[in-house]
């Protein structure tokens, strides 16, 4: 039981990674993006490029970290893969949204085409590696530590927690430190009156497709480093991700945390009573009945 | 001297003209009040002076400049400050979170002018660290006058003030808006409640379906007989 918890909070931590960046993008761009797994995807794979094949043709030495799987190659791929995947969703937005926005676009057809995008990148992966599991560093021995009350957990997955610790404070600190981050919150405040106010509001969507992305690259390394990579592996994730989003209240950063977090342990501790394979279901499940009970998420959305 | 001139302004959201060549004009440390009814283009010619909406005919020139069509963000730049009615704080910003976005566009360094509007808004320096969604109508009214001046406008454009505020509040308000006009800001501002805006005006304009009606001084209005039948309650 506290060994399936201490899972879920690892599992919670890549949710949440992402959800932040749903919760965020639906906040100040005002669309569901569904291609926000698949960035996920790109992100795990832009590292696999990275790890597989560039840095040992620079001549980076395989190292490994003391007990952890990974070593320099993996952690520089963490900034390069987060910053094409930033990238990646300014380019989105420039080629698809922004002109859909200017038109007046409702939500269903901005939504229909993240779709679209999230078909599109699943497929290029899918073309480019085939269908198999794939991993950052095949037959690797990866022992596991003992913790008190019997959880058994391999210092990588206590580095995923760590690391997502890390970038949540930092995402915290520009957001309410930084003259950047105070215009992020007043656009998805008020859009109207951050235009007023002289906010580019253009720019503004830029940085959260940046954050975002960055984010949810990472999200995807790590479950990566923790699971295996698959070009599916962003589309399993998407139900969860807004699952926790909506469950955080849609628009709230730190709702979107702690419903990672929620869904993650509710994926976990259903595995002791149901198949693996259920996982979905059951952050399915609870994405449902927080719409049927509190559609506003229990953190109640926005503060408006 | 003329600050803002406004000069045969048709405008409207759709292809309906609200305004049907509105004129205003606001010379300088003036304080302007626009009545009208209700549907009589008031806040839409706010609007379309701050850029908001784009004109159809006529032109809009701040001093000698011509700002015609310009986006509401480039307008700020030139002097311009605009309070909307409804929705003019950001709710989960704190106060001092507020005024720091009025300063968005400033790159100098402004904590001398944030020191003025807690000056002008003592109530607001005591809460500067709440959040401006847990304030009371009034407070929020301050938080939105005092983000508009942050960039220190020439001009201050006020869509309805008092709106939605307890009698009492509304006077608060009113002393607010004539002591930021003595720091030297020109004010244009739209009301409902006639009476007070025009005792304090320098000048009035009367607008009704989108036309301009009448403009006097703030007093000559007041005692209007027609004005008093029509828009002061008897």
């Amino acid at each position: 039981m506290a060994e399936l918890i201490v899972y879920g909070i690892v599992l919670g931590s890549v949710i949440s990674l992402g959800a932040i960046g749903i919760t965020l993008v639906y906040g100040i761009v005002r669309m569901a993006n569904f291609a926000h797994g698949e960035f996920m995807t790109a992100g795990a794979y832009i590292a696999l490029l990275v790890v597989g094949v560039i840095l040992p043709w620079l001549g980076v030495p395989d190292t490994t970290f003391g007990p952890l799987s990974f070593g320099w190659r993996m952690l520089i791929a963490f900034p390069v893969s987060m910053a094409a995947v930033a990238f990646m969703g300014i380019f989105f937005d420039r080629l698809l949204y922004k002109k859909l926005r200017l038109k007046n676009s409702n939500a269903v057809i901005l939504a229909m085409s993240s779709l679209g995008v999230s078909f599109i990148i699943r497929m290029i992966i899918l073309i480019i590696t085939g269908p198999d599991y794939r991993f950052y560093r095949p037959g690797v021995m990866r022992p596991a530590i003992m913790l008190p009350l019997d959880i058994k957990i391999r210092p990588d997955q206590i580095f995923i927690v760590a690391l997502v610790v890390v970038l949540v404070v930092l995402l915290h600190l520009f957001l309410q430190r930084t003259k950047m981050g105070k215009a992020m919150r007043a656009t998805a405040d008020n859009t109207e009156l951050a235009l007023v106010s002289g906010i580019d509001t253009e720019a503004i969507v830029m940085w959260t497709w940046g954050i975002g992305g960055g984010l949810a690259a990472a999200a995807g390394m790590l479950y990566g480093i923790d699971v295996q990579l698959h070009p599916g592996m962003g589309w399993n994730f998407l139900i969860p991700l807004f699952a926790a989003a909506i469950l955080g209240g849609i628009g709230n950063m730190y709702g979107a945390l702690v419903g990672g977090l929620v869904i993650g342990i509710a994926e976990q501790l259903s595995t002791a009573v149901l198949l693996p394979t259920y996982k979905l279901a059951v952050a399915f499940i609870i994405m449902i009945l927080i719409l049927f009970i509190k559609p506003e998420g229990i953190f109640g959305g926005s503060e408006k | 001297m003329t600050i803002l001139k406004a000069d045969g302004i048709s405008a409207g959201y759709t292809e309906l003209d609200i305004l049907q060549k509105v004129s205003i004009q606001v010379k300088s440390n003036q304080i302007v009040s626009i009545i009208g009814p209700n549907g009589a283009g008031k806040s839409t010619l706010l609007k379309t002076i701050f850029g908001i909406l784009k004109p159809r005919e006529g032109h809009i020139t701040l001093k000698d400049e011509d700002i015609t069509g310009l986006k509401p963000n480039k307008i700020a730049r030139k002097g311009i400050s605009y309070v909307p009615q409804v929705s003019n704080v950001f709710p989960s910003l704190t106060i001092q979170e507020n005024l720091e976005m009025g300063a968005f566009i400033r790159t100098d360094d402004f904590r001398g002018r944030m020191k003025e509007m807690y000056d002008l808004f003592p109530t607001l320096r005591e809460k500067r660290n709440q959040k401006a969604g847990q304030l009371s109508g009034g407070q929020r009214q301050m938080v939105a006058m005092g983000r508009a001046l942050m960039l220190d406008p020439m001009l201050l454009l006020l869509d309805e003030p008092s709106a939605g505020l307890a009698p009492l509040l509304v006077s608060t308000i009113f002393e607010k808006i004539a002591d930021i006009n003595k720091t030297g800001v020109s004010i244009a501002i739209v009301e409902q409640n006639a009476k007070e805006a025009l005792k304090m005006a320098d000048h009035g304009y009367v607008l009704a379906m989108g036309r301009n009606v009448l403009d006097d001084d703030g007093k000559s209005l007041l005692d209007n007989e027609d004005v008093a039948k029509l828009y002061l309650g008897g």
